[in-house]
């Protein structure tokens, strides 16, 4: 199958913070502190992934434009930086000792709400091609796939109990996780509401 | 693979900073050991060329209390900052602070409260009678990295003998200057400014605890505190308050700017203890900046000899 032109710039556009972290790393432009820029950094791109993933159904909603064939690319690449991001812990910061790993899951709030948060990406990862999609069938894909509002939710948690004082940038994204997030409870509680009309007229 | 890594560093006499041949080898070992691809290209950031300008303070006395580790590069000590009036991030502060403090004003710093000789002390005239040494000390930060630092300054115990405090003076309360003007991250409100720290006398009187005018040889720069501060190397370095403009002699414990934002966070004490956690993050390892794997932190950060004492039948979990 061809790959669209517009998917293939997708997919080197999607690279670029990547290629950033590499390059800052080299020219030592990340800072005295490498490994935490490298961790926060890889942790905000998955998160930026994350609001673009979850602006791909109001975009068509309110603009109608359809942008929902990007969506599984820019879903995978929420679970590439989050995978980095995770890497970076486990090896840099934890040094891949897995008992301290797991007495830091279990010890601390937001690394236990990181490690739910990332556990739920990898079903939805391994469920992204079309076989599995067939295999599940369309109705159970999707309401598997709705984990991601878990998702969204628990990383901007995760995000806002590990900063320690100013909470101005995880609030941001958690207004626009809100602002992403509202249309579509929005129109889940609407139709219930019709759905509810229905049942009573058909009486 | 841990267990050779943690054996290596067990071996580590304390603060002591890893040879450099033993420190390379590390760094094979663990290209070798994580599939990362990032970790080998880790290396170059952390070989970082040290440009140290000359030092401008002459006949600096040398001092006992210095560890023999290697200082931190002094481009990571000087861009690397928690100092909250010039924003919140690391980087903001070395940006913000390049004309800190206001060379055309003068920097008074007021001695008052209980004791029996108060007074308003222009800079200069405050540094004036006390003898200059350079006190290389280790520095660890609650948020989990630490520092090798090679203060210039004075026992803070000269200028408490000098101010005479009386017997109702059971601690010291330091505060920073406030003016939004020049400070410009007192312009949010992330905390309760002016910042303000304090000392139990004991402590403020011990031989470790330092006024700090300088590092590297050379003057405070803005991002670091200038013109004055105040160096507690058993502590957090929060408890290490920056640009002081009010000295006060109290009969009351303090309440610090950190106690007020997170009481249950942070504590009057705030010594360094790995037993001892933050709420929210383990205390027991640190990164010490330019080294990829983390070390051991020790209780009192290394100078319990020093200090031990001052806490005898403390809990210290109870008072954090």
């Amino acid at each position: 199958m061809p790959v669209p032109k517009q998917k293939l710039i997708l997919f080197i556009i999607s690279l670029l913070p990547l290629a950033w972290m590499i390059i800052g790393l080299l020219t030592n432009q990340l800072g005295a502190n490498p490994i935490e820029t490298l961790t926060r950094d890889s942790g905000l791109w998955a998160l930026r992934f994350l609001c673009l993933t979850l602006a791909i159904t109001p975009i068509r909603w309110f603009f109608d434009i359809n942008l929902v064939p990007f969506r599984r690319m820019l879903g995978l690449y929420v679970f590439f930086y989050a995978t980095l991001h995770m890497l970076l812990y486990l090896g840099l910061d934890q040094f891949f000792d897995l008992s301290e790993i797991i007495k830091d899951i279990i010890k601390r709030p937001f690394i236990t709400i990181g490690f739910f948060t990332y556990s739920a990406l990898i079903p939805l990862a391994i469920t992204s091609n079309n076989k599995m999609v067939k295999r599940l069938g369309g109705r159970r894909w999707k309401k598997l796939h709705r984990l991601t509002y878990f998702i969204a939710i628990a990383s901007t948690v995760h995000f806002y109990m590990l900063v320690k004082q100013d909470k101005a940038e995880p609030l941001l994204y958690a207004v626009m996780v809100s602002a992403l997030l509202f249309p579509r409870l929005y129109r889940f509680f609407q139709r219930k509401i019709s759905q509810n009309k229905v049942i009573t007229v058909s009486k | 693979m841990h267990v050779i890594a943690k054996k290596r560093l067990g071996k580590m006499p304390a603060g002591e900073i890893t040879d450099h041949k033993l420190y390379l080898n590390r760094r094979q070992f663990i290209n070798a050991a994580t599939a990362i691809t990032t970790a080998s290209l880790l290396q170059s950031s952390l070989v970082r060329a040290a440009e140290t300008p000359e030092p401008t303070f002459t006949n600096l006395v040398t001092s006992n209390y210095s560890t023999q580790a290697s200082p931190t590069p002094f481009d990571a000590v000087t861009t690397y900052n928690n100092f909250y009036e010039f924003g919140t991030d690391k980087a903001s502060p070395a940006i913000l602070a390049t004309e800190f403090p206001d060379k055309t004003k003068p920097w008074h710093v007021t001695i008052d409260g209980e004791c029996d000789k108060p007074g308003q002390y222009d800079y200069d005239d405050l540094i004036r009678p006390f003898t200059l040494e350079e006190r290389i000390y280790r520095f660890r930060c609650v948020e989990g990295w630490s520092m090798v630092i090679p203060w210039v300054g004075f026992p803070l115990a000269d200028l408490i003998k000098r101010a005479q405090p009386n017997s109702k003076a059971k601690f010291v309360q330091f505060t920073t200057l406030y003016d939004p003007e020049q400070l410009p991250g007192q312009r949010r409100a992330v905390l309760d400014w002016p910042y303000i720290e304090g000392l139990r006398m004991d402590e403020a009187m011990n031989p470790l605890t330092i006024l700090s005018v300088g590092l590297y040889g050379r003057e405070l720069l803005g991002q670091n505190g200038a013109p004055i501060r105040l160096v507690v190397p058993w502590k957090y370095g929060f408890k290490s308050i920056k640009s002081i403009v009010n000295i006060r002699f109290v009969e009351t414990l303090p309440r610090s700017a950190w106690m007020k934002a997170g009481p249950r966070e942070y504590g009057f004490y705030s010594n360094v203890n790995p037993t001892v956690d933050h709420p929210r993050w383990s205390q027991s390892r640190e990164r010490r900046i330019g080294e990829l794997l983390k070390r051991k932190t020790e209780l009192f950060n290394g100078y319990g000899e020093h200090v031990a004492h001052l806490y005898t039948g403390m809990d210290l979990k109870k008072y954090f």
